[in-house]
């Protein structure tokens, strides 16, 4: 097992003192001059590396490693409802192919549905190598425990390196059975992946619930597993197709079902945020419902989607559509005005893809200000009237 | 009917950032509290549980010993037991190395027809526990719940909401259920309850009472991924900070909007 220790010939109080305010978990506990960890240590190793020289370190056993040369291959797997792929599907192979090129690895794409035609060659056309299809009629409706059979099907027949999912519901339900199925590891909404010469994915996501980002591999299992939010990747170019379809035989896969599709009914089409061109986001520097009506001439004039951060969901000003951040949605509009947001990560990693940001805050320290092309230092209950008045003034000469 | 239900401690801000000199972590307070996600859980659990006579709900969670104040709140709420799985070997755990220590403690309790796990936690945001322990057990399981329609002799029939659609779906028991935030209007710890509970002591387990005892399938030698690097979020370098009186900065904006052919 690999765990820290505390070398207690070097802790003085000063010491103990100085590692307790250091460590972000609250895992020092001193009694009797004697420094242990307890339970909640994370093993984020900031005691070994800021700490006071020599007093922690981090022991570790080997592990068993794995042989990285014979597993080859990014394979995405192509979600589908009713035979019809979700494009995220699509983003992620644009993805592959750029991970591809460093590892010179092919990309595969995994169908498993009962009319699979027409996602093969939609696959085919956006550069994937070879498609693997699973095609059968019990593999109509998405059930858990089946296609989480006939992914470990693929994977132990053919031993590849990375398999990617969206991060949609399907597929944060889905990856994680295969990742405990084939005792893997699995990290969930990326916003950003790289590859390593030898084949390990650097998987990039915020982590700890706070305004760090963190760098995580899976250095020693394979395959490596990983979600990735829909827009967060570009969808890729299409291709003339150059790769080769294999039908999988699914004759060894067992089929038994426990759970029943009673009846599927689809949620009436409203406009979505994450397709908007143009967003005003509101945050918590509203402080009433009524005050929305400020920003009103704005989204207007710019024909633009409304959008909010989580407390404003927590208020119910919102529905949970609404929500931009990794809660929310992810969106890539043109042109988004973020009002009175402060800006936690999970925020600004579902809308830092935006081609144009500006942000008011009164805060000039705001985390928001460091993504943003205009960072408006001002309170938005003096700037939006103002705006408005300016607003006001074009819409009468050029309505 | 015996209902296992998962919560956790999570930090109560979020507030935590990286010194961008030092790279170390900076916390605001050390305040903890239950994930908000786990509270839908219970009220879930207790919903279940009403509907069938002699049932028990059973709250569990994994951490430090002091994660026992989210279980007292359980217990506050209306459960009728709850354990602790703590241990230092179980230190530095990624999600399948929580999962199976989760699904390790769930084996021990040994009866149970239906697990039920918040949507998701505020610190991690993954939502991948809940369908790895599912899998570990090798039960199925029902995501995103948001009614539960029918509570069968051995199954339940349930509403399960996705981003376009909603299911409707029966699984059989024994089963994991997700429950989606805001399926129910969690009920307020009760003060006869606190009374009731005052002396208990939270049952605490740790890995000499697991039926797999070998430590390397636990904390960070059970973990697959590895945090290689923290770093703050990338800033970036062409910002235009604007600062002014109102009229300027109003004007500032209608600018940049008229520039790029907005207004």
């Amino acid at each position: 097992m690999s765990y820290i220790k505390v070398n207690n010939d070097k802790v003085t109080p000063d010491i103990a003192k100085q590692l307790i305010d250091l460590c972000p978990f609250n895992a020092f506990e001193y009694t009797d001059m004697y420094l242990s960890i307890n339970a909640s240590c994370k093993i984020c190793k900031m005691c070994v590396k800021k700490g006071p020289s020599g007093v922690c370190e981090l022991v570790e056993t080997v592990r068993p490693c794995v042989d990285k040369a014979l597993y080859k291959g990014i394979a995405v797997y192509v979600e589908q409802r009713n035979n019809i792929a979700h494009h995220v599907s699509w983003e992620l192979i644009g993805k592959a192919k750029e991970l591809a090129q460093k590892t010179k690895e092919p990309i595969f794409a995994i169908i498993i549905g009962s009319d699979v035609k027409h996602m093969v060659d939609e696959a085919l056309s956006y550069g994937v190598d070879k498609v693997f299809a699973y095609q059968d009629e019990t593999f109509k409706d998405f059930d858990v425990e089946v296609y989480s059979r006939v992914v470990e099907h693929f994977f132990k027949t053919y031993q590849n390196n990375v398999i990617l999912f969206g991060s949609t519901p399907q597929g944060r339900s889905f990856a994680p059975r295969i990742a405990a199925r084939l005792k893997t590891g699995l990290t969930a909404d990326c916003t950003m992946l790289d590859i390593k010469p030898e084949g390990d994915l650097v998987q990039i996501r915020p982590a700890f619930g706070g305004n760090i980002m963190a760098k995580i591999n899976t250095p020693n299992h394979r395959p490596q597993l990983a979600t990735i939010r829909y827009k967060m990747f570009n969808l890729p170019e299409k291709e003339t197709p150059h790769g080769t379809v294999s039908y999988e035989s699914s004759v060894v896969i067992d089929k038994t079902k426990r759970t029943k599709l009673l009846q599927a009914t689809d949620k009436p089409q409203v406009k979505d945020i994450s397709e908007a061109e143009v967003i005003i986001a509101c945050g918590r520097a509203f402080k009433k419902e009524k005050d929305l009506e400020l920003i009103q001439p704005l989204v207007q004039k710019l024909n633009a989607e409304v959008a909010c951060t989580r407390p404003l969901i927590e208020n119910g000003w919102f529905d949970a559509k609404h929500q931009i951040g990794l809660s929310g949605r992810t969106v890539k509009p043109k042109l988004i005005i973020n009002l009175g947001i402060s800006g936690a990560v999970q925020y600004i990693e579902g809308m830092k893809e935006a081609e144009l940001i500006i942000s008011v805050n009164q805060d000039e320290h705001n985390k928001l200000f460091d993504i943003s092309h205009y960072s408006i230092v001002g309170d938005i209950y003096e700037v939006l009237p103002e705006l408005n008045k300016l607003i006001d003034q074009v819409w009468k000469v050029n309505p | 009917m015996n209902i296992i239900t998962c919560i956790k401690q999570v930090p109560a801000s979020s507030n935590v950032q990286v010194d961008p000199k030092t790279g170390v972590l900076i916390r605001d307070g050390n305040n903890v509290k239950m994930n908000p996600f786990d509270l839908f859980g219970l009220e879930a659990s207790f919903m279940l549980k009403s509907k069938r006579e002699g049932s028990v709900v059973h709250a569990i969670t994994m951490g430090p010993p002091s994660a026992s104040a989210a279980l007292k709140e359980a217990l506050h709420m209306g459960a009728d037991h709850a354990t602790l799985i703590s241990d230092r070997r179980f230190a530095g755990a990624d999600v399948l190395a929580t999962s199976y220590t989760l699904s390790q403690l769930i084996k021990h309790i040994n009866h149970y027809d239906v697990i039920v796990c918040g949507k998701q936690t505020t610190d991690g945001d993954t939502a991948q526990v809940g369908p790895e322990i599912a899998e570990f057990l090798g039960i199925p399981h029902i995501p995103y719940v948001k009614e539960i329609i029918d509570v069968k002799d051995k199954s339940l029939v349930l509403r399960s909401a996705y981003d376009d659609h909603e299911e409707i779906v029966e699984i059989i028991m024994p089963c994991l259920i997700t429950i989606e935030k805001d399926m129910n209007t969690p009920r307020l710890p009760s003060y006869l309850r606190k009374r009731m509970f005052k002396q208990e002591i939270i049952k605490m387990i740790s890995l000499k009472d697991l039926e797999d005892q070998n430590p390397d399938h636990y904390g960070l030698s059970g973990s697959p991924t590895q945090v290689e690097e923290i770093f703050p979020p990338k800033k970036r370098m062409d910002t235009e900070k604007v600062t002014g009186n109102k009229t300027d900065l109003a004007k500032k904006i209608f600018d940049i909007l008229k520039e790029s052919r907005y207004v």
